[in-house]
């Protein structure tokens, strides 16, 4: 009997306590939300939301008014995305906690990276100045100097770093390439910055060959950005015109793929068996630019063997038997 | 002619012509593009790609008309090795290669009607035709569909573990194709055997 109930006991204590520590956990999770979290709540009520309510005081009725998309926060996004410590009101106007907004207030131009990242010991090996001065000699910036910005491309409120924190280069390829589909595959934000009629990005590769391949493995700025040793990506987005249309620079020993794409990746140790540009192996296999040394020295000796062997029988068919024939 | 005999008919002649002119454009593009260079490209890489595909596509059916014609046409015969003494074949085939040859001694398996290739050219034209050729379309094949089908089944190094087959095969393919041209100037005269399958008639008993 007495064993009975240790063996009861023992077997809630095993379920229970876990399951406390869980429940505390959860409840610690609950409360650890950040004073900044907590600010934020008061845009988040609205922004948040598909629709925000407010009184209208000359109708003297409440409104439930739909939310335009690009006001929208999605908050899970938000949370995990490089600027989830930040208050609203650290990029936005204090003035932004009243509402109705002033009409001047939303008027107010947008920071920049810079503003905040700029000449800041902290940020220094991200590079903000040397990707600005490269941003500024793109093709974006050039022709559309006026509307384009870094949150074009990098969304503030969802933007997360890929290349240096991702060691799953295939999660890096698709969130970046991402990035340029948001608009070259989006005609509403398309048109927004380019008056052109937006490309059909499918046709216009109609000429490489293993379409779907390239774009599962690498990205599109490995071909449509100037690449810069010192810089982890590329920021100078070239005209179309210059884009690397030759397979060779890829799809040899010295691929640009190492410069651009498999910069920063982790240097996995060489396993010795002789590949180039091993590093491309932990993902994909790039003809040309994987080769082996050790097959290459192998068919290299066999060949010349072989060709050696051919050259004595040669020789000794044409002597021997002319000496033959002497008898 | 009357130590001529018609060993190749039309269709082996049309069949080996072009066997050989695909394996020699698979060889070369499939070269340009393990060594491709952009200072320095044998073949523009896109060009060789095409190349190969194209030709590894011809090469297969051309297999395939091979496969089918030595099932129903007694040409298959010649491919098949019988084991018994076949050791000492080898070793008489070998020895004349390495020493009777050079002493203008008799050539121990004369070609004729019944036997066209000697132990040593059918051990290695089976080993090629029945082992290498197929591996080489196992491993080029998946890759022609960019190794999606490999890459499903065994995972993401695939592409990667069928091409260095793939690479590894064709370089064997290469060096037969050096020896069988070397070989082939065994003939009554050296330029005899390339007469040969031009006009059909075998001259000689090499």
């Amino acid at each position: 009997m007495y064993k009975a109930i240790k063996r009861i006991g023992g077997f809630l204590l095993v379920i229970l306590i876990p399951g406390i520590v869980a429940l505390h956990a959860e409840e610690k999770g609950a409360l650890s939300r950040t004073d900044n979290q907590r600010a934020n709540d008061h845009c988040l009520n609205c922004h948040a939301h598909n629709y925000f309510i407010y009184d209208n005081t000359v109708a003297n009725k409440q409104v439930k008014h739909k939310m335009e998309q690009g006001m929208k926060i999605d908050t899970t996004l938000f949370y995990l995305s490089n600027h989830k410590n930040f208050k609203c009101t650290d990029c936005h106007s204090e003035d932004f906690s009243i509402w109705p907004h002033a009409a001047e207030v939303r008027m107010e131009p947008k920071m920049t990276c810079i503003d905040c990242h700029g000449g800041d010991e902290q940020y220094a090996k991200f590079q903000f100045e040397k990707i600005e001065a490269e941003f500024n000699l793109s093709t974006h910036a050039t022709k559309h100097a006026d509307v384009f910005t870094c949150w074009t491309c990098h969304e503030p409120h969802t933007y997360k770093i890929s290349a240096r924190s991702d060691s799953v280069i295939n999660k890096i390829i698709a969130y970046d390439n991402n990035i340029c589909l948001s608009c070259h595959n989006n005609i509403n934000k398309f048109e927004l910055i380019s008056d052109n009629e937006k490309p059909n990005i499918i046709s216009k590769h109609d000429w490489l060959p293993n379409q779907a391949r390239h774009f599962q493995n690498v990205r599109c700025i490995e071909c449509h950005a100037h690449v810069k040793d010192s810089l982890l990506v590329a920021h100078n987005i070239q005209p179309k015109e210059k884009a690397v249309k030759l397979c060779q620079e890829c799809h040899s020993k010295n691929s640009i793929l190492m410069n651009s794409l498999y910069q920063y990746q982790l240097k996995s140790k060489a396993t010795g068996l002789g590949f180039d540009n091993e590093v491309i192996l932990n993902s994909t296999y790039v003809i040309g630019a994987n080769r082996n040394i050790y097959l290459n020295w192998i068919s290299i000796a066999i060949f010349l063997m072989v060709l050696t062997g051919i050259s004595i029988h040669t020789i000794l068919r044409i002597f021997l038997r002319k000496k033959d024939h002497g008898k | 002619m009357e130590n001529k005999l018609y060993l190749y008919p039309g269709l082996i002649r049309v069949w080996h012509l072009l066997n050989a002119l695909l394996i020699i454009i698979l060889i070369i593009s499939g070269l340009s593009m393990q060594y491709s260079d952009p200072l320095n490209p044998l073949i523009r890489f896109d060009l060789a790609v095409n190349m190969h595909n194209i030709a590894g596509l011809i090469l297969i059916f051309n297999y395939l008309l091979f496969i089918i014609a030595n099932t129903i046409s007694k040409n298959g015969k010649h491919y098949r090795i019988q084991l018994k003494g076949l050791t000492d074949r080898l070793t008489a085939q070998f020895r004349y290669y390495t020493y009777g040859i050079f002493k203008n001694e008799p050539a121990p398996f004369p070609v004729t009607k019944k036997m066209k290739f000697n132990p040593i050219q059918q051990l290695t034209y089976f080993l090629t035709m029945y082992v290498l050729m197929p591996l080489i379309f196992l491993t080029g094949v998946p890759m022609l569909f960019s190794g999606v089908v490999v890459r499903q089944l065994i995972g993401p190094k695939a592409f990667f573990v069928t091409d260095m087959l793939h690479i590894v095969v064709g370089f064997l393919l290469s060096l037969f194709l050096i020896i069988h041209v070397y070989f082939c100037t065994f003939g009554a005269k050296p330029y005899s055997n390339f007469k040969s399958i031009v006009t059909g008639y075998h001259e000689g008993n090499h």
